[in-house]
């Protein structure tokens, strides 16, 4: 703990999402969708720990089931994007020549094009539902890995090991995976986890636009949308999701800090 | 000098053009019939053919394409199905509200990194380090779409001192630009700290403090000046991303720029001013990206000669 701090606090916080998102939705018997107006935005509560939003829902139930949500989008982008650039940065770097200068072109100029805004403008055109948000989101990060992933073979590829595995036959798919990545495991991981906190929050925000998961499927991102015109009366419409966003980026942030420094340490 | 800048003007080209082709291939190659969701399940297909036409849609792409470029060249973004006036001009009237935030979340952001990442960066390890520190991993953990509601709350709601929505004086911009500014001023406190303590090892501050300059002056006197670089090359970068975080602090404040005239397009389903918005943003982007470069090799002379 004293060694590494922001790792001990971050994989704790990280930890704690995890079970709240696996066990939560069992554990608390409310239905997030089921409507009661007579609890219409009721504060916080025995009976209703977070209170109930603007049609009765429980509060605790939707953010629950919104972690649950959260977390699976943005750890199902965060492994196509790794997969997806891995396969594209390690073959390029592999190839070389003008296949590599070419792939490094093409990954130029969609980082030439602001990255959330590349979410938007795909979500918009595909239009609502949650493997196009998905796509929408691994657009905007596979670039990143591409390049570390290139990076990193580039480096790797002139090494004995690597030479020896391909005199004795292993084909290009081969030496990524069983020869190259598992070198790359460190600075990947550190990547993916900061990735993971900056998909929650891009998923949020498009949720929040009205370009991601659409009401009445609990989002932390349609919840806040939605607790705005209530903001005087019932703060923690805003708050509840608020705060469960928040926490969720700081815990990946202190764990990918952990993370990068424990590799930087070992490396 | 003149040569570098020339070179990296002629580089803004080929990325320009790169920037417009894949906003062009977002629009018209992505699966899915724009005019069948801009004008529904009901239409007929009479209506279907008049609407493609209209936008010409019904010709070849790269026809589409050529035409495209060219509008382009012209400043023509072409007409706005949903609000009938040019999206050029939609646009001009919009981008100056976004300028304004983005410029006074950088202001907000300056003022309050240096502090912090001095108090920081003077002295690593000590109890002001960890609480600045510690600020600054809130802050950018944070995002500016739970900060937003949370200062409205607290500011606008609860104590009356601010407006809550809405442009007009310096009053309306308070909010939103703090909202904007303090994930910003985290990233750069921390890239200063790092920076001041990996200056506080070189051979010119030891020789400043031989010469019997106090740790602090000759850190503040010799050393800033580099500290600050990495900075600068930070924040320039961060500019871009500013921007495009700009459309939800703009809905969150009912701002009246790019941002919520971006998601009013979407909302309609119009298509032209969507590409607009988007092209106008990722433009934007590239000439940010463009200035960076250009700042970077004024502030430090050794790219210039190195990329020479």
């Amino acid at each position: 703990m004293r060694r590494n701090p922001s790792l001990a606090v971050g994989s704790s916080i990280v930890a704690m999402l995890a079970i709240a998102a696996a066990l939560g939705p069992i554990l608390v018997h409310a239905d997030p969708l089921a409507i009661d107006l007579k609890e219409t935005l009721a504060p916080p509560s025995p009976g209703h720990w977070l209170g109930c939003d603007a049609l009765g829902r429980d509060m605790l139930a939707r953010v629950l089931w919104g972690g649950r949500l959260s977390l699976a989008v943005s750890t199902a982008v965060v492994m196509l994007s790794l997969v997806a650039g891995s396969v594209v940065g390690g073959a390029a770097a592999l190839a070389g020549g003008r296949v590599d200068a070419l792939v490094m072109r093409l990954i130029d100029v969609v980082l030439a094009f602001p990255g959330f805004l590349l979410a938007i403008a795909l979500a918009a055109i595909l239009g609502p539902g949650l493997v196009d948000l998905v796509v929408a989101l691994t657009a905007m990060g596979w670039t990143g890995y591409a390049r570390l992933v290139r990076g990193e073979v580039l480096s790797l590829r002139e090494h004995e090991y690597v030479e020896a595995a391909r005199a004795l036959g292993a084909s290009p798919g081969r030496l990524l995976l069983r020869h190259l990545m598992p070198g790359l495991a460190g600075p990947v991981a550190v990547q993916a986890t900061f990735g993971v906190g900056g998909i929650i929050v891009a998923e949020a925000a498009l949720s929040f636009l009205g370009l991601g998961v659409l009401p009445p499927a609990p989002s932390w991102g349609n919840m806040l949308d939605s607790g705005r015109a209530f903001m005087l009366v019932a703060p923690h419409l805003t708050t509840a999701p608020g705060v469960a966003i928040g926490a969720s980026v700081l815990g990946f942030n202190l764990l990918g800090d952990g993370l990068a420094r424990a590799v930087g340490r070992r490396g | 000098m003149t040569g570098y800048f020339v070179r990296r003007l002629a580089a803004l080209i080929p990325v320009a053009l790169g920037v417009a082709t894949l906003t062009f291939a977002l629009i018209h190659l992505v699966p899915g019939d724009p005019v069948t969701v801009m004008l529904g399940d009901t239409a007929g297909p009479a209506d279907v053919a008049g609407l493609r036409q209209q936008l010409g849609l019904d010709r070849p792409l790269v026809v589409q394409y050529a035409e495209f470029l060219r509008g382009l060249t012209r400043g023509d973004l072409g007409e706005s199905i949903s609000m009938k006036e040019p999206v050029a001009r939609l646009i001009v009237e919009r981008f100056p509200a976004t300028l304004e935030l983005a410029g006074a979340a950088m202001l907000v952001a300056i003022a309050l990194a240096i502090p912090l990442g001095l108090i920081a960066g003077a002295n690593p390890g000590g109890g002001a380090d960890m609480g600045a520190m510690g600020f600054a991993i809130l802050g950018i953990s944070v995002p500016h779409l739970c900060l937003g509601p949370l200062v409205m709350i607290v500011f606008s709601l609860k104590l009356g001192w601010l407006p809550l929505t809405g442009r007009g004086g310096l009053a309306h911009l308070v909010l939103p630009a703090v909202t904007m500014g303090t994930a910003l001023a985290a990233i750069l406190a921390r890239m200063l700290r790092k920076s001041l303590i990996l200056v506080r090892e070189a051979d010119y501050i030891r020789t400043a403090r031989s010469k019997g300059l106090s740790a602090f002056a000759a850190l503040m006197r010799h050393g800033l000046r580099n500290a600050l670089t990495p900075v600068i090359t930070l924040l320039a970068l961060e500019t871009g991303a500013l921007l495009t975080g700009a459309i939800v602090t703009e809905m969150i404040f009912s701002w009246p720029g790019m941002g919520r005239l971006l998601i009013a397009a979407i909302s309609a389903r119009d298509y032209p001013l969507v590409e607009g918005c988007v092209l106008t943003f990722a433009f934007t982007y590239v000439v940010v990206n463009m200035a960076t470069d250009l700042v970077y090799a004024i502030v430090d002379p050794r790219i210039r000669l190195l990329r020479a």
